[in-house]
């Protein structure tokens, strides 16, 4: 063992354990960049604005974070997305007494559905969850068209009282924002302090040795696309809120982006780990990403491109920094 | 293993022939023909069939070696996009100046290269699934061809170039000579040749086949690499009929072409399943779209029995069905053993 292996393997052992220290850093520089060229970036209005746009990529970032820990991939979280947005933006506009809340629980069971469906398929066939989900994304797409018949929902059918969740404030902070606090605060709690969450873990790190120490397998996977799905729900009727109009195409593609913020925040695809700290500090930097390229004069169709070159970065980083680890655990095994 | 104990424990027996997949997709096939010619009277009428089977064979050029890669137990996801990139390539240089057979040829290549990068990736980073390197390159690939071209088309290509998409040969489509041409050398590619025979032993057991001398890497690599030469043979095809290009074509190939390897019954874990079935899985899809749309079923109706059609042909080899030659059904946790 020479003295160069030593100094590497202990470099990206260090990077992962600062992996978040790492990415604020980054998130530091990128921003005080960004502002040199543009002063409009760090204004209240700005930062609120792109807070706000953070908060929906965010929610679902924790839930795929979850799927993700099982070596799962949901790619139908688009479709789930609009699908349960379109129903509630329905609903609303038919209904206009109706309270915000009951609309919020309607688009998250909806969701919630879908994603029992999708859940079942994966626990109980054992159809690959790129298979499975890339499937139903294909039904939960073609349903928001035959629901809304090609139709948009737009904001001037939509009850002021609909269109408030995303506007108005809760103890002073955003709505959104507080439903995204309250989501990372529960689902901390949830995948670090209950036995539930912990197995998510264990089935994502070895499902052997997982299914051998008695936890039941395909109901955690089960339960994670569920999650999965009824965060999709939630997430539909705010971002319809929000945009004020629900269409066939909404959120189409949207869950590259939210793979994307998982694996910037250093959920390893291999399944097993990843920190809902890492997936928010993730899913700031994406968000500041298509915030501040508009505003140093890239052209919108860059962006696409720049978001892919990252993403693939991040992956390999996150290969290269495993592989150190690994090393290193060899190592001090041998010692 | 399946093919092995086939060919040796249970010699050749009528049964086992004819409760193959394949016959089930015929029958399938046939039933479908049936159904649609019934609803509609114009269905079986020999121009419209040959009309229809030039729309859809476009995408089926990249299902052939998607074939491959699935039997290696790997995803390409990226396809679309590389279909995207190689066809905007060729049109950008054309609009440039640069000779159509030139333009071609450098389509061919950046498809090919595009295949290279996501063979390379996959193999220098052995960390990463098939899944998520594709993931990436599909967004970049895509995000490239906007870069290039914005929002605009680009046409206005020689008249020859037509040909391709539209041109007949003894009046048979040219489309579907050459899709059947190329579905023969990648039918003898996998089944008569050692390099076949590396692609099933590399599905089944990558370890124990570089045990065994098998070259892994290289092997996969060429494969990823064939895919991305076929993708901008699609993309030639495609550009063809559609006499422009734009950064946002082909749009979910991946996903049909996904549906008709699946349909075609080749295993999603690996090492198992024949061309054949995937191109009568081809022309399955294909008249069944053009059956539907003939009786005005909506193109939104198409995407769900789409992809209720790849999940359900994933699920019923997973279904436990009693005296039949089908595969065995595989434990729950199965998708959590071998990852994406």
């Amino acid at each position: 063992m020479t003295q160069k292996d030593r100094n590497s393997s202990t470099w990206s052992a260090k990077i992962a354990r600062f992996r978040e220290a790492g990415l604020l850093g980054f998130i530091l520089v990128l921003s005080v960049i960004v502002q040199f060229r543009n002063p409009s970036f760090l204004t209240i209005e700005n930062i609120s604005d792109m807070v706000t746009n953070t908060a929906i990529l965010s929610i679902l970032a924790v839930g795929m974070m979850l799927v993700i820990v099982t070596r799962g991939i949901d790619l139908s979280i688009g479709a789930t997305l609009a699908l349960s947005g379109m129903i509630a933006a329905q609903t609303v506009v038919a209904n206009p007494e109706l309270h915000p809340v009951l609309a919020i629980l309607l688009g998250t069971c909806i969701g919630l559905i879908c994603g029992m469906v999708l859940g079942w398929l994966v626990a109980r066939f054992g159809i690959l969850p790129i298979i499975a989900s890339l499937g139903m994304m294909n039904v939960f797409r073609g349903l928001t068209f035959m629901v809304s018949d090609g139709k948009w929902v737009s904001a001037h059918q939509m009850p002021a009282s609909f269109k408030a969740i995303a506007t108005s404030s809760l103890l002073g902070i955003n709505t959104l924002i507080m439903i995204a606090i309250i989501i990372y605060v529960v689902s901390y709690y949830f995948i670090n302090h209950t036995r539930t969450g912990r197995q998510i873990y264990a089935v994502g790190s070895n499902p052997d040795s997982a299914q051998i120490s008695g936890i039941n397998n395909g109901r955690i996977l089960w339960l994670v696309y569920s999650i999965m799905g009824g965060l999709s729900g939630l997430s539909g009727v705010l971002w319809v809120s929000k945009f004020a109009s629900a269409q066939g195409d909404t959120a189409m593609g949207y869950e590259l982006s939210v793979i994307a913020a998982c694996v910037l925040g250093g959920v390893s695809i291999a399944g097993g780990s990843g920190k809902i700290s890492g997936v928010i500090l993730g899913s700031i930097l994406l968000g500041i990403l298509n915030n501040a390229l508009p505003l140093i004069n890239v052209s919108p169709f860059w962006q696409m491109g720049i978001q892919g070159g990252i993403i693939l970065i991040a992956v390999l980083i996150n290969a290269v920094v495993k592989r150190g680890v690994d090393r290193n655990h060899l190592m001090r095994r041998n010692v | 293993m399946d093919l092995l104990r086939r060919d040796n424990e249970k010699g050749f027996s009528w049964k086992g022939f004819f409760l193959q997949w394949e016959w089930m997709l015929i029958l399938i096939f046939l039933l479908v023909t049936a159904i649609n010619s019934y609803l509609s009277p114009y269905y079986l009428n020999y121009d419209n069939l040959r009309d229809a089977t030039m729309t859809f064979l476009d995408k089926a050029f990249i299902v052939l070696p998607m074939v491959l890669i699935i039997i290696l137990a790997d995803i390409d996801i990226s396809v679309a996009s590389t279909v995207a990139l190689s066809a905007v390539v060729m049109a950008d240089l054309y609009a440039m100046g640069v000779p159509m057979e030139v333009a071609i040829l450098i389509c061919l290549a950046v498809g090919a290269l595009c295949g290279f990068i996501n063979g390379w990736l996959i193999v220098r980073f052995k960390e990463l699934s098939a899944v998520i390197v594709t993931l990436a390159t599909m967004i970049i690939y895509r995000g490239i061809a906007y870069m290039m071209l914005e929002d605009q088309a680009v046409g206005q290509f020689p008249e020859w170039f037509k040909f391709l998409g539209w041109g007949y040969v003894f009046g048979i489509p040219f489309i579907l000579i050459a899709f059947v041409v190329c579905a023969i050398a990648f039918a003898l590619l996998l089944h008569k040749t050692t390099f076949g025979r590396r692609i099933y032993a590399i599905g089944n057991n990558p370890t124990a086949s570089r045990f065994s001398g098998v070259q892994v890497d290289r092997i996969k690599i060429i494969v990823f690499t064939l895919a991305g030469l076929m993708a901008a043979v699609t993309a030639l095809f495609l550009t063809s009929r559609m006499g422009s290009t734009r950064p946002n074509v082909a749009t979910g190939y991946e996903l049909d072409v996904i549906a008709m390897v699946v349909l075609g019954g080749i295993s999603t874990a690996g090492g198992k399943g024949r061309m054949i079935g995937a191109v009568i899985a081809v022309f399955l899809i294909g008249y069944l779209r053009y059956g539907l749309g003939l009786i005005n079923i909506p193109a939104q109706a198409l995407l769900i029995i789409i992809g209720l059609l790849l999940i359900g042909a994933v699920m019923v080899p997973k279904l436990k069905i009693r005296g039949s030659g089908w595969r065995k059904a595989k434990p729950a946790d199965a998708p959590v053993k071998r990852a994406l």
